[in-house]
C-alpha cells in the first residue's frame, strides 16, 4: 500500500524513539542489572524458598481469580447484551470501575469490607471464614481488578453473535441449553479465554490492592512484587533485579499467549462468516 | 429479519409465548440476580464503604483531612506530576495512533504489543527500572550526584514512573477509533491541497476529539491515583515525596482511618467522573458511527469494539 497521507517519517521516528526511551531502554536496565551479576546467586535468589512460595501465591491465586472472573464475566457480559432489566446501564458503566480507582484505594475498601468487623466480613464469620489477611484476600482483591477484562472482551462478541446460528439450532430440535453449550459457548470460547488471560496477566503483577488486604505474612501471603519492594528496601538490587525479571519473562509469556488467542478468535469469527 | 416464533400453536394465556432463541424466565431472571449480586459484593459495595468509612466520624473530620499539610502537599503533587504527564502522554499517544492507523508498515504489530506492554507489566517492576537507571547505585547514579540531580526519590523519578505506567493508555483509546474512522475524509483533504497539519487540526482532531478526550482524561485518574509504581521511586519521604495514594497508605498505616478514606473519597470521585464521561462518549461514538460519520466504507477497518 503507497503511503498517501503525510507524516508517516515523523510519526514513525517519534513514536519509536519515545518507545525506546519509556519501555526498551529501562526494560533492558532491569535485564542487565538482573544477569549482570552472579549467575548462581541469582538462579538461588529466584528459586529460593521464600520467592518460590510467592510465585505460588501469585500464580495459584490469579488462577483461581481469572477463573472465578470467566464465570461471572461470562453471566454479567450475557446479561448486559441480552436482557433488559432495571439497573443495566449503571452497571455497564461502572463495570470499568477496577481500571479508573487507584489500585490503593480499591485494596483499604475491600480491606475495610471484609475485614472481621466490616459490613461483609462479619457476615463471613458467622459462618466461620475469615476473608483477610490470607490467601482469600488475595483471591478478593484480584477478583475486583480482573473483572473488567472479561466482560469487555466478550461484550463485543457476544453483539456480533449472528442470530441465524441460534435459530438454526433451534429449527434442528436443540433446547435452548443444548445451543448454549454445543453453538454459543464454543463461539465465546477464544474471546472468553482471552479475557480471562488478560485478567490472570493484570492480577501476576498487581500490587496496591493486595498488600493491605493480604497481611504480607512470609511464606503465606507475600506476593512476588512485594518481595521485589522488600529487597530494594535492604537496598538489594540484583536480587530485587532478579525477581523483577522473572516476572517479566512471564509477563511476556502471557502477554504472547493472549496475542495467540486473540488471532485464533479473529480467525474463528472469521471463518464462521 | 423478524426471528421466527418456533413454539407451539399459542394457546389461551396472557403472556406472549417465548421466542426458541430465549432463555425462560426464570433462567433470566437467576442470570440477572447472579449479575446484580456479583455487582453488589465486588463494585458497589467497595466504593460505598470508601464513602461510608470517609464520613464515620463525620462532616468536620472529613473535612480536617484537606486542611492537614501532609495531605494538601500529597494533592499538590500528585497535580503536579499529573500536569506533566498527561500531556506528554497525550501528544505521544496521539503520534502513535497516527502512525499506526495511518499507515502500514512492517512490525506494526509488534509496535502495537509493545505499546501496550506497560499495562502488562507489574508497576513494582516499573518503578524498578527506573531505579536501576537512575538511582545512587546505576552507572548514570554518581554522575548525577555529581551534577546535583536528583530523580529517585525525588519528583523527576515520580514524573517517570507515571509516564511508563499511562503510556498505552492515550494511544490504545485512539487507535481503533481511528482506523474504524477511515482515512477517506484525511485523503480528500489532501486532494484539495490540505498540508499536513491543517489535516490534522481540521479534520482528524475534530474527528476523534471525544475518543481523545476519554483517552486524556483516562490518563489523567490513572496519574493520579498510581500507587505501586510511584511508591518504589517516592522513598517516602514526608512532605516531599508523598502523592496522594501514598498519604493514603501512611495514613492508613496509622490507623488514621478516616482520613485514608476521605483522600481515598477523593479518587473514588475523579473515578466515578471518568467513568461517567466514558459512558457519555461511548454513547456519542456509538451513535456517529451509526450514523455513517465519519465511518470508513471498508470492512476490515470495522475493530472499534476489539
Amino acid at each position: 500500500m503507497k503511503r498517501i497521507l503525510p507524516g508517516f517519517p515523523l510519526t514513525l521516528g517519534l513514536s519509536l524513539s519515545w518507545l525506546s526511551l519509556m519501555v526498551i531502554i529501562p526494560i533492558a536496565a532491569l535485564a542487565f542489572k538482573a544477569l549482570g551479576g552472579d549467575g548462581s546467586a541469582i538462579w538461588s535468589v529466584v528459586t529460593s524458598d521464600r520467592v518460590a512460595a510467592s510465585y505460588r501465591l501469585s500464580f495459584g491465586v490469579s488462577l483461581i481469580a481469572s477463573l472465578i472472573n470467566g464465570l461471572f464475566g461470562l453471566i454479567t457480559a450475557w446479561t448486559l447484551v441480552r436482557y433488559r432489566f432495571p439497573g443495566r446501564k449503571f452497571i455497564e458503566g461502572l463495570v470499568d470501575l477496577p481500571f479508573a480507582l487507584p489500585t490503593a484505594v480499591a485494596g483499604i475498601s475491600l480491606t475495610a469490607l471484609y475485614a472481621p468487623n466490616g459490613w461483609l466480613g462479619a457476615l463471613l464469620g458467622k459462618v466461620g471464614i475469615q476473608a483477610v489477611f490470607n490467601p482469600i484476600g488475595v483471591g478478593i482483591a484480584l477478583v475486583f481488578i480482573g473483572f473488567p477484562f472479561v466482560v469487555r472482551t466478550l461484550e463485543p462478541v457476544l453483539i456480533d453473535l449472528a442470530a441465524e446460528v441460534e435459530e438454526a439450532a433451534a429449527t434442528l430440535g436443540a433446547n435452548r441449553w443444548q445451543t448454549f453449550t454445543r453453538v454459543i459457548f464454543p463461539a465465546l470460547l477464544p474471546a472468553l479465554l482471552t479475557g480471562m488471560t488478560l485478567a490472570f496477566g493484570r492480577a501476576v503483577g498487581e500490587y496496591g490492592s493486595i498488600i493491605f488486604i493480604s497481611g504480607n505474612l512470609p511464606f503465606k501471603t507475600e506476593i512476588t512484587p512485594l518481595l521485589i519492594v522488600s529487597r530494594l528496601e535492604q537496598y538489594d538490587y540484583h536480587g530485587a533485579a532478579a525477581i523483577g525479571l522473572t516476572m517479566l519473562l512471564f509477563s511476556f509469556a502471557i502477554l504472547t499467549f493472549s496475542c495467540l488467542l486473540q488471532a485464533w478468535s479473529k480467525w474463528r469469527i472469521g471463518a464462521s462468516r | 429479519m423478524k426471528p421466527v416464533s418456533l413454539t407451539a400453536p399459542p394457546l389461551p394465556r396472557s403472556r406472549p409465548p417465548l421466542r426458541a432463541t430465549e432463555e425462560g424466565p426464570l433462567v433470566r431472571w437467576t442470570l440477572i440476580a447472579v449479575t446484580l449480586l456479583f455487582f453488589a459484593l465486588f463494585l458497589a459495595l467497595p466504593l460505598v464503604a470508601v464513602f461510608a468509612e470517609a464520613f464515620r466520624k463525620g462532616w468536620a473530620l472529613y473535612l480536617e483531612t484537606f486542611r492537614d499539610p501532609a495531605s494538601l502537599h500529597a494533592i499538590r503533587l500528585s497535580l503536579l506530576v499529573a500536569a506533566i504527564v498527561v500531556p506528554i502522554n497525550t501528544v505521544f499517544g496521539v503520534v502513535i495512533a497516527w502512525a499506526v492507523s495511518r499507515f502500514n508498515f512492517r512490525g506494526k504489530s509488534l509496535l502495537i504489543v509493545l505499546v501496550d506492554l506497560p499495562l502488562w507489566v507489574s508497576p513494582v517492576i516499573a518503578g524498578l527500572m527506573y531505579v536501576l537507571l537512575f538511582g545512587a547505585e546505576s552507572p548514570l547514579g554518581p554522575w548525577l550526584r555529581s551534577h546535583g540531580i536528583k530523580i529517585i526519590f525525588a519528583t523527576p523519578g515520580m514524573v517517570l514512573a507515571t509516564l511508563f505506567v499511562t503510556f498505552p493508555l492515550v494511544a490504545r483509546t485512539l487507535i481503533p477509533l481511528m482506523q474504524a474512522q477511515g482515512v477517506a475524509e484525511e485523503e480528500a483533504a489532501l486532494t484539495l491541497g490540505a498540508r499536513g497539519w491543517q489535516i490534522f487540526f481540521r479534520i482528524t482532531l475534530p474527528k476523534i476529539r471525544w475518543g481523545l478526550l476519554y483517552g486524556v482524561i483516562l490518563c489523567n485518574a490513572r496519574a493520579l491515583g498510581e500507587f505501586g509504581a510511584v511508591s518504589v521511586v517516592s522513598g517516602h519521604i514526608r512532605g516531599l515525596t508523598n502523592t496522594i495514594p501514598l498519604q493514603i497508605e501512611i495514613l492508613y498505616n496509622e490507623y488514621a482511618f478516616s482520613a485514608a478514606f476521605a483522600l481515598a473519597s477523593l479518587l473514588s470521585l475523579l473515578a466515578l467522573a471518568t467513568l461517567g464521561i466514558k459512558s457519555v462518549i461511548d454513547r456519542r461514538t456509538a451513535r456517529q458511527l451509526a450514523a455513517g460519520e465519519g465511518l470508513s466504507t471498508n470492512p476490515d477497518t470495522q475493530t472499534l469494539n476489539t
